[in-house]
């Protein structure tokens, strides 16, 4: 044996005990999921069998109205929730990127929300949206509790209330990320800029922004990505209630799933998500693959 | 150069209200903590507590917030360990040796990170029922182990990247095996790198909450994250309790973040601005 090809059977040594445990536990699942969405499944009814029904259980999702509703509800979850992660985000990062006394314990208070366990972020807010106890009331109304009002029990309220625990949850890890951005981006230019007179947005509208459009759609990217899959924060806050106002899609696949056992056609609401994940990304990436392909030539 | 009067103050703004609507959320459960109960069902709220430290009592006594924390730290830290031992090797290997179809494979694993959790969840869960992992730690770790994997990898190879060639070179040359000079020259090279993907594992093994939720239904193996979104009382919402249990909960992230910031956020952007 050659040393090279020596070297590489020690390399795929080293590298498959982990694609094992990934390929045991990520890959098989997600394809058995799609083998089990082409058959009619109740954990309930185990004397029914598993009998494979093609496309079924996927035209069925195209008519059942709750899981359209769920589809809308996370993709205004999505869209609202992200756009506002990003702006906020950049101005984070934007902040923390300047010197200043104190910056690490600054950006130490603006990671807290990010390594909050979800479960727990989710509980602070449901407890700032009560009805009777809650910070936002007390902040809005003093003591004037007739006026206050029941978060939750309102679905555009409630909608909201989740979309600011997200907000406040994760802009600090898209404002990380755009961060990362605004590093590379050299002193120099800004020098310039300043000797030849440009105003503080001039520099950010021409020098920064332009530079950190990669970082900016990564952020978007992530973002997106999570945001879709929202849980934890609908599972603590509202149950998807009031009525259908907060069930999002994950929320409804895991109903489904494990609380119905219907294991079939909660794998085609599964492989719905999935694909639609995909397709975002693959829309994401083709957008960032262009624009970082426009810089090269400059 | 200095800075005119407008953009040093819009820089203070930012900084003050920044640090003030992350930590707000935080400090109100924190208060909400020390009240004692008729202090937490006054209407209007309180602003100060009255310093009791019942809520802590009754968390860590009836509640069984220490078995929680148990189980968090068996599923958190074997989580964190393991993971490390698998992705160290694989890291190195893609990142520096010559083999076929690697690209392919850290291409595969970062999209296998983006993978709603809702679709690996059915089967996961009848491959565990399957070889008797529900209502076991090692059952949850599994999972753990693939949803922390790829995001592990990507940064160690990251880091294996950036390590000057000549060290590895001179270990070959004295006839160090690749394991060697994996284990010997390059991974403590790396520990910086290592480090940092020990402590977004174990975060995130301290945080999940889905997957922890399907496997756990006995209360006595579950973690924090089941324990602190199933809290209930036995007549109302124990919200003081509640908010004790969060705060004991949080503190060990927080110090950890306090004492590695830096190393957390050099860690969160490789991991994706190079990816």
């Amino acid at each position: 044996m050659t040393r090279n090809s020596q070297e590489s059977t020690t390399g795929w040594m080293m590298t498959i005990p982990a694609l094992a445990v990934v390929g045991t536990f990520s890959l098989y699942p997600a394809l058995d999921s799609f083998l089990l969405s082409l058959h009619r499944i109740y954990l309930g009814l185990p004397t029914i069998g598993q009998p494979y029904i093609g496309l079924q259980n996927y035209t069925m999702l195209m008519q059942d109205p709750v899981a359209q509703q769920a589809f809308l509800v996370t993709f205004g979850f999505v869209l609202l929730s992200t756009t506002l992660e990003v702006l906020l985000g950049l101005s984070i990062a934007l902040v923390i990127h300047e010197t200043f006394s104190g910056r690490g314990w600054v950006r130490a208070a603006i990671l807290i929300p990010w390594a909050i366990p979800t479960v727990v972020a989710s509980q602070m807010w449901r407890f700032i949206f009560n009805d009777q106890y809650g910070l936002a009331n007390l902040l809005l109304f003093g003591d004037q509790v007739s006026n206050y009002v029941p978060w939750l029990a309102s679905p555009t309220w409630a909608f909201l209330a989740i979309v600011a625990a997200d907000v406040w949850k994760t802009a600090s890890f898209a404002g990380l990320l755009i961060l990362a951005g605004l590093q590379v981006i050299p002193d120099e230019l800004y020098d310039a800029a300043r000797l030849d007179g440009a105003t503080a947005w001039q520099r950010f509208r021409h020098i920064t922004l332009p530079l950190i459009k990669p970082a900016l759609l990564i952020a978007l990217l992530f973002r997106t990505i999570d945001a879709f899959r929202v849980f934890d924060l609908v599972f603590v806050m509202t149950q998807g209630g009031p009525g259908d106002a907060t069930q999002v899609i994950q929320f409804y696949g895991y109903k489904t799933l494990f609380t119905e056992g219907q294991m079939g056609y909660g794998a085609s609401i599964s492989i719905a998500v999935f694909l639609t994940l995909l397709l975002l990304s693959v829309l994401y990436v083709r957008t960032i693959g262009t624009t970082l392909f426009q810089r090269e030539p400059a | 150069m200095k800075k005119p009067f407008l953009e040093c103050s819009l820089l203070h703004v930012g900084i003050i209200l920044s640090v003030i609507i992350s930590l707000v959320p935080f400090f109100w459960f924190i208060i909400t903590s020390l009240k004692s109960q008729t202090a937490v069902e006054a209407i209007p709220p309180t602003w100060w507590p009255n310093g009791n430290l019942d809520a802590y009592r009754s968390a860590l006594l009836d509640h069984q917030l220490l078995n929680y924390m148990m189980n968090s730290v068996i599923v958190a830290g074997s989580t964190t360990i393991i993971a490390l031992l698998l992705a160290i090797p694989a890291a190195y290997a893609l990142a520096r040796v010559r083999m076929k179809g690697k690209s392919l494979i850290l291409g595969g694993l970062l999209s296998m990170s983006m993978f709603p959790q809702i679709v690996i969840a059915g089967p996961v869960w009848e491959i565990l029922k399957h070889i008797g992992g529900l209502n076991t730690h090692w059952g949850l770790v599994l999972p753990y182990l693939t949803l922390t994997l790829p995001l592990a990898i990507w940064i160690l190879a990251t880091f294996f990247k950036e390590l000057p060639r000549e060290l590895e070179d001179a270990a070959r040359v004295d006839g160090c095996t690749l394991w060697q000079t994996m284990s010997k020259v390059m991974a403590p090279l790396a520990a910086p790198g290592i480090f940092t993907a020990a402590i977004l594992t174990f975060i995130y093994a301290w945080n999940e909450f889905f997957f922890a939720l399907l496997i756990l239904t006995d209360p006595e193996q579950q973690t924090l994250p089941v324990g602190i979104a199933l809290f209930q009382g036995e007549f109302t919402m124990p919200w003081g309790e509640l908010a004790a249990a969060s705060v004991l909960a949080t503190l060990p992230l927080v110090l950890v973040v306090l004492l590695f910031q830096r190393g957390i956020i050099s860690g969160l952007s490789a991991g994706a601005i190079k990816g």
